[in-house]
């Protein structure tokens, strides 16, 4: 048994405890314990795999459990960890960790609510840890639809619109990851004996005319996830209408998801395809990154705000997945996590504002500063890093990113990266914007004035995501580290090719 | 031919009896008694299902009419266990004052057109095909009559009696061209002598409309909503399942094996039929109000999908037709379940009534919730399985751009499944349908398709079984 398959034991075990209770203290209690264990999980895994590198093991992926489940199909229940897989692994056990205890009052059918949150974390879960496309696509699946439910039952506003148009949508991409999926395992093996393991993909190439064909369905059916424009409309409204842990688990894990598919499956195993074709995608992509971010600075409400900012950070994210060379990855890799934390901690914010002062738009708040000043001064931290201060997570993502998108030294890819850079700006101008009108100047409702402060569930979710973003800014070197290592065999693989690129 | 060889036919032979064993005790019950042909009938039938399990060969009867294979009993026991949950599912429906009296002919008509499906399986010609088909069709027409005090029932009995009569003169009449064309009406002979000459072509397009009739492909759908809707609920299962099901294992073993060598024509024709199929039905579902008619539409896409195995054209095809049938008829019956205990009970049937319903019914909700997720194909109920075989043996075939439509096709009848979903979960109703206790048959039926919907998936042992079986057909 692999250490792995607790990912999944962990969830159900904690599905069955939250089953087995009756009210909302019991079953918040219950989960907060279940993903508190899983969360510690994930550190013993970031632990053990470095222990595993330390003593020398070479192999790409490590923990690795194998059984077969369909015999004549060939598909395994395969399961294994890379640096990458570990790191996100770890991102996502600290985002599910803090997005209970921002639930920690919910109390319309708390049962069901945290059963499919953790449903949906398990989804995820799976997703980091399979090798195998048909579980890896099964568990995508499983992440999806708790969403409808969750933000159609619990959410505010146009929810049930909101909750239709991000399932339908995201479920149209899994439409194209089908093909794509299916397509590959068909060219998956030369010889005949045909598999969905990616090790075992990766080896052989696909033909060229496949690749021309497959790689836009498998990279557009991620991306959609990763809110790729023009596919990105679902993002801004589900994450307004989600509730507060739903958002931060949605933005903070679940669109990176498509990120992480982009490149262990559309790249990684149609390299060829992805140098031909990847100019679209970067123009596609920078213009996600751009305009995610004026439409950013125009938003009056919060939710929306962070919505579209999270438009522009996981544009970046493929953005920087296509420029497809080590630098650039390694950055596509810590953004992810960088982003996927500083999200959570915003929609995490953004929540105990709503819960205090019952409005989320922008212009009739005002100087919340001076009256709960613990959670503005984390406001301005995570608002701070995300426009990329030095010292925090997000500054060293978009730096390696650009540096690795610079090295690049044709005319398109310079002026591409250019135009990406240049959102940087933008989003200094909208964090600045909400921190001026939202925690400075006077306080413009009187009801403001007697508002509480932080609750300890509150601080303990706010104080573990701001100690991750902290931890990676100012000591990136393990992360990057780990990630090196593993990216090495991917990036090998893109630069055995002969470029036959437009540009 | 000796004893043991009749032995081989113990489907069929059992099911006679035990329809002839009901009507006798029918006949020496007196009238306030009737009630106990229930209890004693499901029991004779629970046997019969149970004994289908035994082992069985392959043999061959009279001359090559009759045939069985263990792929053949393995598709009558997939019939069986649907039709024992659908006969649960009822039990509370046939208690009712106003059915009383014909309890024994509810079950008795079941049972003639189940012994009619038997021998279309089984047919090892075109005759007994044709005469099993025949038995399978006509009794249901009464039994879609069964509330003939009804108008909407009579209705949809004198529908179905007149679409089917149309369609078996069409089917008919292509046989009697793949008669004219090869001078056999065996199966085997058939096969060796059909080539793709016009006329086999056209014989076989005469044949096949009969058959998309049956199984209500587009643009031969017309009659399925109309009959559905009038049809007490528990007929509209069996319909739109088991006879369904049985229709599509026949068709699918006549494509592979009738008329495999005109395979690289028929694929076009199959290919328009199935877009068209998936999309009508799924575009007529999306707009419809009443459950029934919803899920009378939304059977008519899952049809279309099936159609997607028959096109991969090999094992893999033959194995996801079956294995899709079997996950559809448990995730269907689960679906039509809970709309036949709310229909029974309460009388309501329009999606509207369903607002709330979780509020007051959790557990009917959560069955309908992954019923409904089992049909669009989500994980992890087995739904998700037998969609991703089918997509696959089309994929096998090189149809990509075919399951691109598939599964947008599957998106867009996920919007309406969630539709229900959100009806249930999500809409405010200040007098939902008050909460219920259905009796321990109903339940029983509920939570037999539950579990069927849950372990069908993941429990892989049951895609080899078909796999190994369908092996044989074949090649």
């Amino acid at each position: 048994m692999s250490i792995l398959n607790l990912f999944i034991i962990v969830p159900l075990l904690t599905v069955g405890g939250i089953l087995l209770t009756r009210d909302l203290k019991q079953s918040r209690l219950v989960s907060a314990i279940g993903m508190g264990i899983q969360m510690i999980l994930s550190f013993v895994l970031v632990y053990l795999y470095l222990h595993e590198r330390a003593a020398g093991n070479m192999a790409t992926m490590l923990f690795t459990y194998d059984a077969l489940w369909f015999p004549t199909l060939n598909i395994h229940y395969a399961l294994g960890v890379d640096g990458i897989s570990v790191a996100m692994i770890a991102l996502t056990g600290i985002v599910v960790f803090a997005g209970i205890f921002a639930s920690w009052k919910m109390t319309y059918l708390p049962r069901e609510f945290f059963i499919s949150l953790i449903i949906l974390a398990s989804g995820v879960f799976g997703f980091f840890i399979s090798v195998d496309l048909f579980t890896m696509f099964l568990f995508y699946e499983l992440a999806v639809i708790p969403m409808y439910l969750l933000i159609g039952i619990w959410g505010s506003g146009p929810k049930e619109y909101s909750a239709m148009k991000l399932t339908l949508m995201l479920m149209a991409g899994s439409a194209m990851l089908m093909v794509g999926i299916l397509g590959i395992y068909f060219f998956s093996a030369p010889n005949g004996h045909l598999t969905f393991n990616l090790m075992e993909i990766s080896k052989i190439k696909i033909p060229l005319e496949m690749q021309r064909f497959l790689f836009p369905f498998t990279f557009v059916g991620f991306g959609i996830l990763g809110a790729l424009f023009p596919f990105h409309t679902w993002s801004p409204d589900g994450h307004a209408s989600a509730p507060t842990a739903v958002s931060m688990l949605h933005a903070g894990v679940l669109m990176k998801l498509g990120g992480y598919g982009a490149f262990r499956v559309a790249i990684f195993l149609m390299p060829e395809a992805a140098h031909e074709q990847a100019w679209i995608f970067l123009i596609l992509t920078s213009i996600s990154v751009v305009y995610g971010a004026f439409s950013a600075a125009v938003q009056n409400d919060l939710k929306y705000i962070n919505a579209y900012s999270s438009v522009s950070h996981c544009g970046l994210v493929l953005f920087a997945v296509l420029m497809m060379n080590q630098t650039a990855m390694n950055g596509a890799i810590v953004q992810m996590i960088s982003h996927g934390l500083m999200t959570a901690l915003f929609f995490a914010l953004i929540g105990m504002i709503y819960g205090r002062t019952h409005t989320r738009i922008i212009q009739e708040m005002g100087g919340l500063m001076k009256v709960i000043p613990f959670l503005g001064v984390v406001y301005v931290i995570a608002g701070l890093a995300s426009l990329g201060l030095p010292g925090f997570s997000g500054f060293v993502a978009e730096m390696i990113i650009f540096t690795g998108a610079f090295q690049h030294v044709d005319l398109f890819h310079r002026v591409i990266t250019i135009m990406a850079a240049s959102s940087i700006v933008i989003t200094a101008v909208y964090i600045l914007r909400v921190v001026g009108l939202l925690l400075m100047g006077p306080i413009k409702n009187d009801h403001f004035l007697h508002l509480d402060d932080a609750k300890w569930y509150e601080r303990i979710s706010t104080i573990t995501l701001v100690l991750a973003i902290t931890a990676i800014g100012v000591a990136p070197f393990w992360l990057t580290n780990m990630i090196n290592y593993s990216l090495a065999p991917i990036v090998e693989k893109l630069a055995a090719i002969q470029i036959t690129s437009l540009f | 031919m000796n004893f043991s060889d009749i032995l081989t036919m113990r489907h069929e032979l059992m099911l006679t009896v035990l329809a002839l064993v009901v009507l006798i005790i029918d006949l020496n019950l007196h009238n306030r008694d009737k009630h106990y042909i229930i209890p004693i009938t499901l029991a004779l039938f629970f046997i019969h299902t149970v004994v289908g399990f035994l082992p069985a060969e392959k043999s061959v009867l009279f001359g090559g009419m009759y045939q069985t294979k263990p792929l053949l009993v393995m598709m009558k026991n997939i019939l069986n266990v649907g039709v024992l949950i659908i006969l649960l599912q009822s039990v509370t429906w046939l208690k009712k004052e106003e059915n009383r009296e014909k309890i024994s002919e509810y079950f008795i008509l079941l049972f003639s057109t189940l012994i009619g499906m038997y021998f279309m399986i089984s047919s090892g010609d075109f005759l007994m095909f044709y005469l099993g088909l025949e038995l399978a069709t006509i009794p249901i027409a009464a039994l879609a009559a069964y509330t003939h005090h009804n108008t909407k029932s009579a209705e949809a009995g004198i529908k179905l009696l007149l679409t089917s009569a149309l369609s078996s003169g069409i089917l008919l009449f292509g046989i009697s061209l793949i008669y004219g064309a090869t001078g056999s009406i065996y199966f085997d002979t058939v096969t060796e002598l059909y080539k793709n000459s016009p006329m086999q072509v056209l014989a076989f397009i005469f044949f096949f409309t009969g058959m998309a009739f049956k199984i209500s492909l587009v643009p031969f759908h017309l009659w399925t909503a109309d009959v559905y809707e009038g049809a007490p609920i528990n007929v509209t299962s069996y319909l739109s399942v088991i006879s369904k099901g049985a229709a599509a294992f026949i068709l699918i073993i006549l494509m592979f094996t009738v008329f495999n060598k005109i395979a690289p024509i028929y694929n076009h024709i199959l290919y328009l039929i199935a877009v068209l199929t998936m999309t009508v039905g799924n575009l007529f579902a999306l707009r419809q109000k009443n459950m029934k008619r919803f899920l009378a539409f939304s059977s008519i896409a899952q049809a279309g999908f099936i159609l997607l195995g028959i096109l991969g054209g090999n094992v893999l095809g033959m194995t996801s037709v079956i294995y899709f049938v079997l996950v559809y008829i448990f995730s269907n019956l689960g679906a039509f379940g809970v709309v036949s205990a709310i229909s029974t009970v309460t009388g309501k049937e329009s999606m509207d009534d369903y607002d709330g319903l979780y509020a007051t019914n959790p557990k009917l909700s959560l069955l309908m919730m992954l019923a409904l997720f089992s049909l669009a194909g989500i994980p992890p109920v087995a739904g998700f399985f037998g969609k991703f075989f089918l997509f696959a043996s089309a994929a096998s075939a090189g149809y990509y751009w075919l399951v691109f439509i598939a599964v947008l096709n599957a998106t867009i009848s996920l919007y309406y499944y969630l539709l229900v979903v959100k009806a249930m979960f999500i809409n405010k109703n200040e007098t939902p349908l008050a909460y219920f206790k259905s009796d321990l048959a109903t339940r029983t039926g509920l939570v037999l398709a539950g579990l069927g919907i849950f372990i069908l998936g993941f429990w892989s042992q049951i895609y080899e079984v078909i796999n190994n079986l369908s092996f044989g057909l074949i090649h």
